[in-house]
């Protein structure tokens, strides 16, 4: 006689308010590969947790974005925003498809030299650039985005000794109707501090201000916000040609395009709201050929655009560690995956999905991480197939910040795979051991005996 | 169990609980389980009943039953 | 029309902050039309599920906050049993999904007579000031907050006591930073951001209910005055007024928006006779079936809009046309619950 299919029992109360069954109907169906690759054999063969990203999403996107603007405009560049995902492997797709670089460090800076961009395709944010990144910047001619007056000082005085004209542009903060104002990078443009800073630059005749820069924010997805940022930058650029006879020569308006995550407390999915692509092309282009600059002579747009470009192109693929019930009753799971390497599941509400099908029914869970901390949540209550210890799962959509903003807390940081576009798995970054860190302590000699331990 | 036989139970997996009003939904195999304890059965024979009918071993098949039974339990139902 | 149309409504939540579904369905019924009426609910005890006489049929569906996919896919299993003619969603939280995957549903053979997305995103609560200044209309002075810490420092002509306001639904006055903190918490929580602050402005609440044809025509609308408010701001009872401004602010709202379907104008008048447009929801009101009993019946307008008809424009209504709402206890019988409950149909 054949067994019939067994499915664990359940038993549920009916609580008005809370989704039905019906509700909530939307199962979470497995997704047991990645470009055709199953995502067993990469945890086989390198170890759970561990990151993957796909070299023809990276791809795919980046070309619909170009597309995107470049049907609409003549003259567009992206520059890839390090700090989003700085491995040199991500980065040099990103320039291979033509992508300048966009750092905010000297390290980043490093980077970008070292996967050889060429020096004046680099262009140097932030607030903290040294002394010795400033000498380096100015001698290799890259473009400097200067971010407060005490940098523009250092950058004169060194204009001085190097005997060298500067390439800059300045960061202008400005009211987009976008919440939070981020107001400290930059010079704000409605009290005049920004035409303050142009003047102060133009009229020492040895900088070249070649481009105007704003980065509204993050995550905006207001696409009218990048037309007002536009028309603000626009202004700048003639009072710029009235008072200096001085071209702009580039318009930068940051990075900030939302990815299909979803932010906690949004009421519907992301992926049925954020704007695409299109959508931004559609309002920036149309605010760049609706004003007027100078001579006629459109810049160049340049685009910072980070999480919206490499979001989607990573993956997370763990291991269920155990099952809990709370002491409410509610259903809980521990994953190998913590907020230590998913910093980003503070503010998104990730879309998790089972590695293979495991059960048809499914219960509102909470997923918690491994580490011994009460805040470490990756998903609060999400209606998840009941998995089993040693099952697997994969999180979608964390190709952005994570492996930058990740912590080296209690556990090593995993591997960071990339399937290329034949589907061929490379390493591109080891997960770490105790050599690693071996390697960077120094014990000083008076505790190097060993010790026998007291008791 | 003489708990579970003041509960009125469909063949839907629909239990509605008269002294407190409350309703409930369970599964098949649920509902299966429930059947027994109202035969009297003891939790091996559940396991051994469950193990003869479905595809599960033992050990699986043990700790889901704990854990309905806990259920239950906290549903003031056995 | 004689061919027999099944349309399919939601909102069935007949309760003391009501949905519009059920006023809908009996204006439905009050015309001449030929209907099949499948109810569409998202809880287990919308009352609409259970009044005699009223649905055909119900089915749950999933929360729109749930997206677009397992949304369609149950709407296209309704549709494969049911043949739905045409869908009309009643809550602002699900309107966004029905106008963003109007070609979809197109596609499946389901009509429906909702704004574009554009109105339907100009019109947003958030919106609000843009709004008015754009079409030359009054409104209170209001903003939109992303963050608690904003209401430290709300802009100047904003004073207690103010409205907060939740993204979709649900609006509280407040008279101290206590309260407002409380709420901008519920809400958000509740909504997602932003959340709206509003001025109150003293006055008589006054609303109008239209229908507008897409090419700027008003092909219905009844002004009214709420006689009875509810704590939670809704009306219990309401009186249609002859008011002739109302009317020429909503004919110039639809003209210059060009709106689709249904809507509802809140606005509060003045001691000196000013108006303040203080929200437009973008579909019919819970209050539709005064409209009905003064002379227009919105929803069948709609229907008929929906199927593609023209709808010649209804100029008149009757004035001194009161509603008041009451409740009543229906009998139901569990089985019909454990229904809804385990198979999600009814
Ligand atoms: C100056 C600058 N440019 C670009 C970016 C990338 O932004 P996003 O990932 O939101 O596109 C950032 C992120 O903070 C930034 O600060």
């Amino acid at each position: 006689m054949n067994k019939k299919i067994y499915e664990r029992p359940i038993l549920r109360k009916v609580v008005e308010g809370m989704p039905n069954k019906f509700g909530s109907m939307k199962r979470i169906r497995p997704i047991n590969t990645i470009d055709n690759v199953l995502i067993d054999d990469i945890i086989d063969s390198y170890g759970s947790p561990v990151f993957i990203l796909s070299e023809k999403t990276i791809r795919d996107t980046y070309k619909s974005a170009y597309r995107a603007f470049s049907n609409r405009y003549p003259k567009v560049q992206f520059a890839w925003s390090y700090k989003t995902n700085y491995l040199d492997a991500v980065c040099r797709i990103f320039h291979s498809e033509g992508s300048w670089a966009e750092v905010v460090s000297g390290f980043e800076y490093e980077k970008a030299l070292a996967n050889h961009v060429p020096c004046n395709k680099i262009i140097f944010n932030g607030p903290d650039k040294s002394k010795n990144d400033l000498v380096k910047a100015i001698q290799n001619k890259s473009l400097i985005h200067i971010d407060h007056f005490d940098e523009l000082y250092t950058i004169i005085q060194l204009t001085d000794e190097l005997n060298e004209r500067p390439q800059v542009a300045i960061r202008v903060n400005m009211d987009t109707g976008i919440y939070p104002q981020w107001d400290r990078f930059g010079f704000n443009y409605e009290n005049g501090e920004a035409w303050n800073a142009i003047n102060r630059i133009l009229t020492n005749s040895k900088i070249d201000l070649i481009g105007l820069h704003t980065h509204i924010g993050t995550y905006i997805t207001v696409s009218k916000a990048y037309a007002i940022a536009i028309e603000k930058l626009a202004s700048l650029a003639n009072k710029t040609f009235e008072r200096f006879k001085t071209t702009i020569k580039y318009i930068d308006v940051g990075g900030g395009f939302a990815s299909q995550n979803t932010l906690q407390g949004a009421y519907l999915p992301a992926t049925d709201t954020t704007p695409s692509f299109d959508d931004y092309a559609h309002a920036i282009t149309t605010a760049l050929t609706s004003v007027n600059f100078p001579n006629n002579e459109v810049p160049t747009l340049i685009l910072e655009t980070g999480r919206a470009l490499i979001d989607e192109a990573g993956w997370l693929a763990g291991t269920v560690l155990a099952n809990k019930r709370l002491a409410d009753g509610h259903r809980a799971m521990v994953l190998d995956v913590g907020v230590n390497i998913m910093f980003t599941a503070f503010w998104y509400d990730y879309e998790i999905h089972p590695v293979n099908e495991s059960s048809f029914q499914s219960e509102p869970t909470t997923m918690y991480g491994p580490l011994c901390m009460n805040i470490d949540v990756i998903r609060k209550n999400i209606d998840f197939p009941l998995l089993n210890k040693d099952d697997r799962f994969v999180i979608k959509r964390v190709g952005a910040y994570t492996m930058t903003q990740w912590m080296q807390f209690i556990t090593y940081r995993p591997n960071v795979v990339l399937i290329d576009e034949k589907g061929k798995l490379h390493l591109i970054r080891k997960g770490e051991d105790k050599e690693v860190f071996r390697k960077q302590e120094i014990v000083p000699k008076h505790l190097l005996e060993k010790a026998e331990l007291k008791n | 169990m003489s708990k579970l036989n003041s509960l009125a139970i469909s063949d839907n997996g629909f239990i509605f609980k008269p002294s407190t009003g409350e309703s409930f939904t369970t599964n098949e195999l649920g509902l299966h389980i429930i059947h027994l304890l109202k035969e009297n059965k003891s939790t091996n024979e559940i396991i051994t009943e469950i193990t003869r009918e479905f595809e599960i071993d033992k050990l699986t098949a043990s700790r889901d039953l704990d854990e309905f039974l806990d259920l239950l339990k906290r549903e003031n139902m056995v | 029309m004689n061919k027999k149309l099944t349309i399919a409504v939601t909102g069935l939540n007949n309760i003391d902050s009501p949905g519009p579904g059920v006023p809908v369905i009996r204006g439905i019924k009050d015309s001449n039309l030929d209907v099949r009426i499948i109810g569409l609910a998202y809880e287990n005890l919308e009352p609409g599920i259970y009044m005699p006489g009223l649905v055909d049929k119900t089915y749950l569906m999933p929360y729109p906050s749930t997206g677009s996919e397992a949304f369609l896919e149950r709407l296209s299993y309704i549709h494969s049993k049911e043949k739905i003619d045409v869908v009309i969603p009643n809550f602002d939280s699900e309107l966004y999904l029905f106008i963003k995957f109007d070609d979809e549903l197109k596609k499946m053979g389901i009509r429906t007579f909702l704004p574009t997305l554009e109105q339907f995103e100009e019109r947003h609560k958030s919106n609000l000031p843009e709004f008015a200044e754009k079409y030359d209309i009054k409104v209170p002075e209001s903003i939109a907050l992303t963050s608690i810490k904003d209401l430290n420092d709300l802009p100047k002509p904003l004073v207690f006591p103010y409205w907060i306001k939740g993204k979709f639904y649900e609006a509280f006055k407040v008279t101290d930073s206590s309260q407002a903190k409380y709420y901008f918490n519920k809400l958000s929580a509740k909504w997602g951001l932003p959340v709206v602050i509003q001025q109150s402005i003293y006055g008589t609440e006054v609303n109008v209910i239209a229908l507008g044809d897409g090419e700027g025509n008003t092909v219905a609308a009844v002004p009214m005055r709420k006689q009875y408010i509810t704590d939670k701001g809704k009306a219990w009872g309401g009186i249609t007024i002859e008011d002739e401004r109302m009317l020429e602010i909503t004919r110039h709202i639809i003209k210059s928006t060009k709106w689709r379907g249904g809507m509802e104008l809140e606005m509060i008048k003045t001691e000196d006779g000013e108006y303040y447009l203080i929200e437009i929801n973008p579909r019919i009101p819970a209050w539709v079936y005064l409209a009905v009993g003064a002379g227009q019946n919105i929803p069948e307008m709609l229907c008929k809009l929906a199927m593609g008809e023209t709808v010649k424009p209804i100029n008149t209504y009757k004035n001194g046309v009161m509603f008041i709402r009451y409740s009543w206890d229906l009998i139901g019988d569990i089985s019909d619950f454990e229904k809804i409950v385990i198979f999600g149909e009814l």
